[in-house]
């Protein structure tokens, strides 16, 4: 059902889907866990990771998940491209259009980029990240993540705390949350919010301390120091405790909640460097998670064939 | 395409005595349990497995471990069709230098035994690797046999073997189905594995 389409946004998917796509990373997750962890089922298809602007999580999770289908990875970064010699976008998504490539990845820093490279593509394009837009497959493996430790998604709440006007995982996983029955709450100071909260879909709070109680989920967005021109908040150590998880909300928070973070983290700023150690913060089974989500969709996408007919 | 029985090929009492004698006949061919491990091919493979394995117990004392195996990601047709859902594999014994037997209900082309060998392989290396089934239907496109069987049927292609477990199904029961008259198509469209409809 998937098969040969692209994803750009969450919203490309539908939530029965969504659930396959999970569904099916869970028995990725398997071979993951083994010695030889390699399956032979895209072998001979090309995709081509399109990275034009800085990454080593999502590109190294993409990169592994083709390499552990036996699909023949290509990577791409910006300054390796073209496009510091001037092509425009467009002749760079002809270009490796040509070469017959099966799918293409793209990470970009302008929304819409993928959307656009989609556009001049024979093949479907996966979006990696775009700008302040959207991150679909990180929205997957942290569902992913919630369902794998809380049993279920249905019902769930979950906070989003931080810089949910900068961010293109909010911008996904938000979407991502609503789609599959979990209450979102964004919690912000309001300089983090944008103009028009209430356009996301979910409720808003200004105080972490007010919502911690309620939650099944605290998700902590990075301070994207590069991201925010002049400081959206007085002091670091000001949004520390106000906003940051600390041992002491940790232990104020409903006992099966969970931490988790996109990463990469800012250590004593959004989380404190106990909490990332706690049991209760699954980030890393966030990372564990993205190379068998990202498998999935890849064999999803690219299986099937023209008519995407299931046996 | 609509399909009707054209005949009862086993009932529940035939399919326990074959599934007794090929649970002899493996014991006989390993002189024992001792290195023993069975693999079932999901979905209804896994089940005669368990079937075979609690038979060995009963001759043996205990049961040799039985693991279940998706062959989804090895599949040679991943190109042209998805299964509809993936199972999750799980082998819980180390395969290496085990004697293996591959279990599956129905044995057609072969091909699904080809994708099940390989998935083993990534697993270890077995000392050896035995197929055991249910029904063998014939029709094969590859180089396979099968070493234990339970009953053979010869069919036509254009025919189903459709097999009935208790575990799965709720009855017992290996029929033969075939079109019914005046809804054929140009092609009969090909089972997921081994060409039983689901």
């Amino acid at each position: 059902m998937i098969s040969g389409r692209s994803i750009l946004t969450i919203q490309d998917l539908s939530p029965e889907e969504i659930t396959h796509v999970l569904d099916t990373a869970e028995s990725f997750s398997e071979v993951n866990e083994r010695r030889i962890k390699k399956l032979p089922t895209l072998r001979g298809r090309t995709i081509v990771n399109l990275f034009l602007e800085p990454s080593t999580r999502t590109r190294m999770s993409f990169e592994i998940a083709a390499k552990r289908l036996s699909a023949d990875g290509m990577n791409m970064t910006a300054s390796a491209s073209a496009t510091v010699k001037g092509e425009s976008l467009r002749d760079t998504a002809q270009t490796i259009s040509s070469m017959s490539c099966d799918l293409l990845v793209v990470r970009h820093k302008y929304a819409g980029a993928p959307q656009m490279i989609a556009e001049n593509m024979e093949c479907p394009v996966i979006n990696g990240g775009d700008g302040r837009h959207q991150h679909p497959t990180q929205a997957l493996l942290d569902l992913y993540t919630m369902r794998k430790h809380l049993g279920r998604l249905e019902g769930l709440t979950v906070g989003i705390v931080g810089d949910i006007s900068h961010s293109r995982v909010a911008g996904s996983l938000i979407p991502a949350l609503r789609m599959m029955g979990v209450r979102p709450i964004v919690v912000a100071p309001p300089t983090l919010l944008p103009a028009r909260p209430d356009a996301l879909g979910a409720e808003v709070s200004t105080s972490l301390d007010e919502v911690l109680p309620e939650l099944d989920v605290a998700y902590l967005l990075r301070v994207q120091m590069e991201r925010a021109e002049g400081m959206p908040f007085p002091s670091l150590r000001e949004y520390a405790r106000l906003y940051g998880m600390n041992a002491a909300r940790l232990a104020a928070s409903p006992p099966r909640m969970l931490v988790m973070h996109p990463g990469p983290m800012n250590r004593g700023v959004e989380i404190s460097a106990d909490v990332a150690e706690s049991p209760r913060a699954v980030i890393l089974d966030q990372v564990n998670a993205g190379v068998a989500v990202r498998m999935a969709v890849m064999y999803l996408i690219l299986g099937g064939g023209a008519d995407g007919a299931a046996a | 395409m609509a399909y009707r029985v054209k005949t009862d090929v086993m009932d529940g009492a035939a399919i326990d005595r074959a599934l007794t004698r090929i649970a002899h006949e493996i014991l006989e061919a390993n002189q024992g349990i001792e290195g023993l491990a069975l693999v079932g091919i999901l979905t209804r493979g896994a089940e005669v497995a368990e079937r075979l394995a609690s038979r060995m117990e009963a001759i043996e004392g205990q049961p040799p471990p039985v693991g279940t195996l998706d062959i989804s990601f090895y599949r040679d047709d991943v190109g042209v069709r998805l299964a509809p859902e993936v199972h999750r594999t799980d082998i819980p014994f180390d395969v290496e230098g085990r004697n293996i037997v591959l279990v599956d209900d129905v044995l057609y082309t072969g091909r699904t035994i080809r994708a099940a060998m390989d998935a083993i392989m990534d697993y270890g290396r077995p000392c050896t690797i035995k197929l055991a089934v249910l029904v063998d239907r014939g029709h094969r496109e590859l180089p396979i046999r099968a070493d234990f069987v339970g009953k053979n049927v010869p069919t036509s292609a254009r025919e189903r073997v459709r097999v009935r477990l208790a575990g799965q199904d709720g009855e017992e029961r290996v029929v033969i189905l075939e079109e019914e008259p005046g809804t054929a198509c140009a092609a009969p469209p090909e089972a997921p594995r081994g060409g039983e409809p689901s």
